[in-house]
């Protein structure tokens, strides 16, 4: 093995462990007397401080080694372990990490060798630092630790040992310096395995069954020592032989460790791409024996059926990893997160071992870490005021994690305030983000849901951590983006729970295969619901219309139907929507929470599909997830069941903006996203203005407009606020002056107004309808074409204007109120 | 002696284009085309090419130029792009044509539009121009022709 494989497994194992002593201290903060769990952590560290020193990465040899100093005390009872040397010790974590990548990167431990946190490690080595009373009325630990830890055997003194099989010391282990051959006074905390040494010293003849008798009854009058102990101080056995028996018995112990590999990714991937190849290859098989009359055949094509399904699964399981790999560093950022904001927060896992696809895994990684953040910071409340309401001052978190209809679903629940929906309807009204007969529309759910909605937050105050508006929308494309669901729910007073929903793998999904016009198209079985086959004479009847949208009863329930030819404007041989003489076949697909029926020519089978992404030329194109070869060898679709819902209006509109988003961001633009206010301008056209120029969105009544000689002006917050009409602006200009005199026409409906400030003034602009809030790059300009528009920008596909406030103002010749006596106002009605 | 290079030819609507041999995986005749509805027109479908799926890209379509009547035989040239391998759907193959930088010029300026993006320049064969084709040009989807399809 070269040097730099062994810096390579080094690195491996490094990282390894150190998600590992996240865990174990955090763990240790709570239970500080799990004494395994804190030699757990000393033998990582020493293997780590061990094992650079023979690499010669001497900055991170130092740092490892201060750290081992204070565990080595906090291990022998000497300290106590407080949040102080908790974090200190974190903090050795993080830099050690920090220095790994460093290696990583450039093969040296960097310039970087922690002066301050070393003197902080040192300086807490102290009893007086932290909680030093504690210390001293801690009782040794070494007595109870022979009968709980097993592995108790890396004393500080000894050598290094190679803990896991794959060291990469093994190679070459370092040469221990002066092996420690003499007993230790803190030996107490070696050696559990006394039956076994004796037995084995018996075995080689080292000691006499009699004199191991004795020794052992002195172990049960009392004598905590080890029994290789005993036996050394009654004379009874030879120091040698006491070592070589327990060399020998760690080396049974080793070995008897479960026989594991590493393996590449990359290889993993490669031998998924050959078993999707040769899925591909059996179905056709099966295609063809199907036709061909040959008992033979067949039989061998059942045979290889057989097989490649039980090759599929097990190169599907070798890909598949325990979530609890992820989730192992929740606890350290639920601490952090806590800590920074003075929560008291305990977490709970269930189903660490549900096992999930390594690219799900990576997927959800980022979204899970962002629920738990978020729920710590804003789902559980502090705990004054958790006492005052009657619960534990300790919040909890819990993560469920469990497997349900081929799905895996994950749970992150809190017992903190929960939501308030009467809150977020309101917010969401003030962001325009849904009107307010929506709202009264929405059940709580829908509304919980919102929270979703890119730009929109709840939290009463922005911190560092999350709150930011930003987040939440993330956390829902990303899950979206690898076929996955998010459902929230929340009881005000009592908790929140976000409920994740995701596939077991991407690569080989089941599929339904249905045809239309001619082609064939793949359905994910995760998005079936069921099929409904309406015979032709049934069908004039059962279809039904609303308004010219076509519905089914299904049990009782208006199921919206869609027909696949005309969202896709196929130009069918078999147009099922028009021709009454044909059997229609529903398939009844759910996308996001609502349900629709999807009307196809011909319901063919399901089938398991290789899933091939679609190329960049064909990225726009939002039906479709992806495609896939079928047994035949021809190339067919995959529907995009979200995408074909929104296409097709199923979902609400307000679905629209994450895939716009989405869309302005894999344009490609280098420019920096800016957040927009979208409102409809003439006609259809759509305009937007920055949202940082806008102070509020209000809505008046035409009664409360007055004429201020041609101006509309409103009163606001004590103060008249000058209304600009956008639709006057701009109106050419010789129908201008005659509309900018006409009062408002009395019977029209409420006015909607963004109150805007500009250059310390503040004016309400008139608009027709407010659609949207996005954000988006506006680097994609062209001219204005109007005196009123700076320019046009393309703003979520859609070319959108972008206002010019001074020119507005100027057209409409205003006088606008100060800004401060504005905000003056708001900040009070607020 | 000047440094010479390699190009693919092919016949698109009479005209001479070549593309640079290296870029060019395999040439092949007409495949069965799986159409994608709603996608940009210049997208003529997708084909299987031993088990992997190449985007089609119609490149009288892509060009601008008449549409090929529905009689004619089609043949694809695979080229590797950044994003996987792509085929071109063209009218006729040509020769393999081995050309020197000498006889090479820039696209004249009355070549507008965007094609001009797409067609680096002109080599000056003894009996006509062979046009020459930036492949990872016409495989990119510019944000017109992908909006013209919806």
């Amino acid at each position: 093995m070269s040097e730099n494989e062994i810096v390579k497994e080094f690195l491996v194992e490094s990282y390894e462990n150190l998600d590992r002593l996240d865990r174990d201290l955090v763990g240790l903060e709570k239970n500080p007397e799990d004494n395994a769990a804190l030699a757990g952590v000393f033998r990582t560290i020493h293997t780590i401080k061990g094992t650079c020193g023979f690499l010669g990465f001497n900055k991170l040899e130092k740092v490892a080694h201060v750290g081992e100093n204070l565990l080595t005390r906090l291990r022998d009872g000497q300290l106590m372990l407080s949040p102080e040397r908790t974090t200190a010790l974190l903090g050795m974590v993080d830099a050690v990490r920090q220095m790994l990548k460093e290696i990583e990167s450039t093969d040296q431990d960097g310039e970087n060798d922690y002066p301050e946190l070393r003197e902080t490690l040192t300086r807490l080595l102290s009893p007086t630092a932290g909680d030093a009373g504690k210390a001293s009325a801690q009782p040794s630990p070494a007595a109870d630790v022979a009968t709980k830890e097993p592995e108790q055997q890396k004393a500080g003194s000894s050598p290094p040992k190679q803990e896991n099989p794959p060291e990469p010391v093994k190679a070459s282990p370092p040469a221990p310096v002066e092996p420690p051959v003499t007993p230790q006074k803190k030996s107490g905390e070696r050696k559990p395995i006394r039956g076994k040494i004796g037995g084995l010293l018996v075995e080689r003849g080292a000691v006499h069954a009699e004199d191991l008798a004795l020794a052992l009854q002195e172990q049960e009058k009392g004598d905590r020592r080890r029994l290789g102990e005993i036996l050394v101080s009654l004379g009874l056995a030879k120091q040698e032989d006491v070592m070589a028996a327990q060399q020998m018995l760690e080396t049974k112990v080793r070995d008897a460790a479960p026989e594991t590999i590493r393996v590449g990714v990359n290889l993993l991937d490669k031998l998924m791409t050959l078993v999707g190849e040769l899925v591909l290859a059996r179905n056709q098989l099966l295609q063809i024996s199907n036709t061909v009359e040959d008992t033979g055949l067949q039989a061998v094509s059942q045979r290889m059926n057989l097989i490649a399904t039980e090759l599929q699964e097990e190169v599907m399981k070798t890909r598949m990893q325990p979530i609890g790999n992820i989730w192992a560093q929740f606890p350290r950022t639920v601490r952090d997160v806590a800590l920074g904001c003075g929560k008291e927060v305990g977490i709970e896992m269930e189903g660490k071992e549900t096992e999930l696809d390594k690219t799900i895994i990576e997927a959800i990684k980022d979204p899970l870490t962002h629920l738990v953040r978020n729920s710590v910071d804003h789902g559980i409340e502090l705990p004054e005021a958790r006492v005052k309401a009657g619960k534990a001052r300790v919040g909890r978190l819990i993560l469920r994690a469990f497997h349900e209809g081929g799905q895996v679903n994950i749970e992150i629940s809190d017992d903190g305030a929960g939501l308030s929906s009467d809150r977020i309807r309101k917010k969401a009204i003030e962001r325009g983000v849904i009107t307010a007969e929506q709202a009264a529309r929405m059940t709580e759910r829908e509304i919980f849901n919102l929270i979703f909605l890119p730009g929109f937050s709840t939290a009463e105050k922005v911190t560092n951590v999350s709150g930011r508006g930003v987040g939440m929308d993330v956390v829902k494309t990303n899950v979206e983006k690898i076929g996955g669901l998010v459902d929230l729910q929340s009881t005000l007073g009592r908790g929140t729970t976000v409920r994740v929903k995701i596939p077991l793998t991407l690569a080989i999904i089941p599929a339904l295969v249905v045809t239309c016009a001619g082609e064939r198209y793949a359905i994910p079985q995760v998005n079936l619901l069921e099929l409904v086959r309406l015979e032709a004479e049934h069908a004039t009847t059962a279809i039904e219309m609303v308004h010219g949208v076509p519905v089914y009863r299904l049990r009782g329930r208006l199921l919206p139907l869609v027909y696949l030819s005309r969202e896709l404007k196929l130009v069918g041989k078999l147009d099922s929507a028009g021709s009454n003489d044909a059997a229609v076949n529903i398939v009844v697909l759910q996308a996001d929470d609502r349900q629709f029926g999807l009307v196809v020519d011909e319901i063919n089978d399901s089938e398991e599909i290789v899933v091939k992404p679609l190329r960049k030329q064909l990225k726009t194109v939002k039906t479709f997830a992806g495609s896939s070869i079928m047994g035949d060898g021809k190339v067919a679709l995959i529907l995009d069941v979200l995408g074909l819902a929104q296409r097709a209006s199923v979902v609400g509109e307000s679905r629209e903006r994450p895939a716009a988003d989405k869309k302005a961001e894999s344009a490609g633009s280098t420019g920096e996203k800016q957040t927009f206010l979208l409102f409809a301008g003439l006609g259809d056209s759509r305009m937007a203005i920055p949202l940082s120029i806008l102070a509020r969105l209000e809505e008046f009544p035409v009664s409360q407009v007055e004429m201020s000689g041609t101006q509309w002006v409103t009163q606001y917050r004590g103060q008249i606020l000058p209304l600009v009409r956008l639709a006057v602006v701009l109106e050419e200009r010789r129908h201008r002056l005659r509309a900018l005199q006409a009062p408002p026409a009395p019977d029209s409906g409420p006015i909607q107004v963004l109150v805007l400030n500009h250059e310390g003034r503040t004016f309400g602009l008139v608009v027709e309808r407010i659609l949207d809030i996005v954000e988006a790059c506006a680097d994609v300009r062209s001219k204005a074409t109007r005196a009123a528009v700076l320019y046009s920008v393309v703003i979520g596909e859609r070319v959108t204007e972008l206002l010019d406030i001074p020119a507005i103002l100027q057209i409409a010749g205003v006088n606008t109120m100060p800004a401060e006596q504005a905000t003056k106002a708001a900040g009070v009605a607020n | 002696m000047s440094h010479t290079s390699q190009f693919c030819t092919f016949y698109l609507d009479k005209l001479l284009f070549g593309v640079e041999l290296k870029t060019v995986q395999e040439v092949i005749r007409s495949l069965e085309v799986t159409q994608v509805p709603l996608a940009p027109q210049v997208v003529s479908g997708l084909i299987n090419l031993r088990g992997q799926i190449v985007t089609a890209v119609d490149l009288r379509r892509r060009l601008e130029m008449e549409p090929r009547a529905a009689d004619l035989p089609v043949m694809n040239v695979v080229v590797r792009s950044e994003d996987g391998a792509v085929s071109l759907l063209v009218d006729e193959i040509g020769d393999v044509v081995e050309v020197e930088e000498t006889t090479f010029e820039r696209p004249p300026e009355t070549l507008r539009g965007t094609v001009r993006t797409m067609i680096t320049g002109v080599h000056k064969l003894n009996d006509r121009l062979m046009l020459v084709l930036d492949t990872e040009k016409a495989c990119q989807m510019t944000v017109e022709s992908a909006v013209a399809g919806q």
